[in-house]
């Protein structure tokens, strides 16, 4: 935000707090990517790191809504102020979810290794990286539109989210194929199952921050909108 | 010059008075410039702004205050509803305005009279003569202030030796009594403290299920607590009036918005 509040302290307090919600939202953003690697690389040691941050994700989460919780308490936020501080509140219970899924997988991952599942059947491993590149993505481009409060970057996210969709579908088809040629597969083609819609989880808590930015800027709710409705309310 | 930002609600309550395109001078200095907005029945409408915005002027327009002091000058006009009355024109008397529509200040300020007398002080000025009128008044105005079982034993002591959240209830009961139509508060609560400052607060909320209100308060908090539409001011215009939930969510004009989220303008 361009201006300042007369109180330069509280000025500091929300940007302070912004600030923790973009930190929060890179580390778990590397979960994610870490999760996806050590799965496509059939990776324990990277799968137990996902494993590990995943508590200091946890603890930010409360860290944050500690803080919110004082601002609210000794600012009595108001309009923009008061939206922020809600859409942070969202934002770091999404972000919190996202870290979840990374390490579902990275479960899943530790599991497969320890069944003994390993490379030595062919899984379409790469496939799940392609849906994961685009969650990925999806969710800088929130984080960067939460960062620069940026409605057309926060629009494009929700157009985007179809894709990934998409992929998780075709990529459910794929595996049903598998399972029916080889049921020796049955078994890890339901964990990765579990790991598309888990990815696939990522690109909605995506699609929640950027709706959450919109509300900052313009005040409005677009949650359970047509695409039309979020067009005319950021216009 | 800029205009004036008015939301009205979707399903409009029933109107109990407007101001017309009203301007104030004081000598040659013009506090207020060409406002209008609707002050809805049994509504609390909260007037808002910085110091010299003009709230307080605003206020005063209603029951005629500014007469008192030479030089000033109103022009536009104030309804007074259903009857369509024009407050400020010169043939309405003052005094039966301030019957209509009465006053409760900042500061606590009871008569040195008995705390009967205060608010019996209306009807004796209407000439009120019947005694037993006047003791149903007294107390059921005592009662609408809630402040009838905390006096009612003591109706003949005098109004100052009460506390000052008491005193300012009495000066509500005192307002209360003619049976005004509109009651304006001028920072009725800012020389209490918070527990005196609830209790009116309170006290406003019930009110309006009888009255029409009309609020100046420097507490924003208070504003958005108590009030159902709130008026912006600014350098004697209204920037913006609307709803209290959308002022304090969503105002629609950056000037509201950087003032009531404690920015520079």
């Amino acid at each position: 935000m361009s201006d300042k509040h007369l109180s330069t302290q509280f000025d500091a307090e929300l940007s302070a707090i912004s600030n923790r919600v973009l930190e929060m939202g890179g580390l778990v953003e590397s979960q994610v990517a870490q999760s996806v690697y050590a799965l496509s690389q059939f990776s324990g040691e990277t799968a137990t790191q996902v494993l590990q941050h995943e508590e200091r994700v946890n603890a930010m989460e409360v860290e944050i809504d500690a803080d919110l919780s004082a601002i609210i308490a000794r600012r009595q936020p108001t309009a923009r102020d008061l939206r922020l501080l809600i859409a942070v509140s969202k934002t770091i219970a999404n972000l919190e979810r996202v870290g979840d899924e990374a390490a579902r997988i990275a479960r899943t991952v530790q599991r497969l290794i320890n069944t003994g599942v390993s490379s030595r059947l062919r899984l379409p491993v790469a496939d799940l990286g392609f849906e994961a590149d685009l969650a990925i993505a999806q969710l800088r481009k929130a984080l960067d539109a939460f960062a620069r409060l940026d409605t057309a970057q926060a629009l494009q996210v929700l157009k985007n989210d179809d894709q990934i969709d998409q992929e998780f579908d075709g990529l459910l088809r794929k595996l049903i194929t598998y399972m029916m040629e080889d049921p020796r597969t049955i078994s890890s083609s339901i964990d990765l199952v579990f790991v598309a819609k888990a990815i696939e989880r990522v690109g909605d808590h995506a699609k929640n921050i950027s709706e959450a930015v919109i509300y900052i800027v313009k005040g409005a709710d677009v949650r359970h909108t047509s695409m039309s409705d979020v067009e005319d309310a950021i216009r | 010059m800029s205009t004036s930002t008015i939301t009205l609600p979707d399903h409009p309550p029933p109107l109990k008075a407007r101001s017309n395109n009203l301007d104030f001078y004081y000598g040659s200095f013009k506090a207020l410039k060409g406002v209008s907005m609707p002050i809805y029945e049994n509504k609390v409408t909260a007037l808002i702004g910085p110091s010299g915005c003009g709230k307080s002027t605003y206020l005063r327009c209603f029951n005629r205050m500014h007469d008192l002091y030479p030089g000033n000058r109103y022009d536009g006009e104030i309804q007074l509803l259903p009857d369509a009355v024009n407050v400020l024109a010169k043939d309405v008397d003052p005094i039966e305005v301030r019957m209509r529509i009465s006053m409760v200040f900042q500061k606590p300020n009871p008569f040195p009279k008995t705390i009967f007398e205060n608010v019996a002080y209306g009807l004796r000025v209407r000439n009120e003569k019947s005694r037993s009128y006047v003791e149903d008044k007294v107390e059921a105005a005592l009662k609408g202030a809630a402040l009838w079982g905390e006096v009612r034993d003591r109706l003949d002591e005098s109004g100052s030796n009460l506390s000052g959240g008491q005193q300012q209830r009495l000066c509500i009961a005192r307002a209360l009594a003619t049976d005004p139509e509109i009651i304006l508060f001028d920072e009725p609560t800012s020389a209490l403290d918070p527990i005196a400052t609830g209790s009116i607060e309170e006290l406003i909320g019930e009110l309006k299920h009888k009255v029409s209100i009309l609020i100046v308060t420097h507490n924003m908090q208070q504003a958005a607590r108590v009030s159902d539409h709130v008026a912006y001011m600014y350098l004697g215009e209204l920037i913006e009036y609307g709803a209290t939930r959308d002022i304090f969510m969503k105002p629609k004009r950056r000037e509201t918005e950087d003032y009531i989220t404690g920015r520079f303008g």
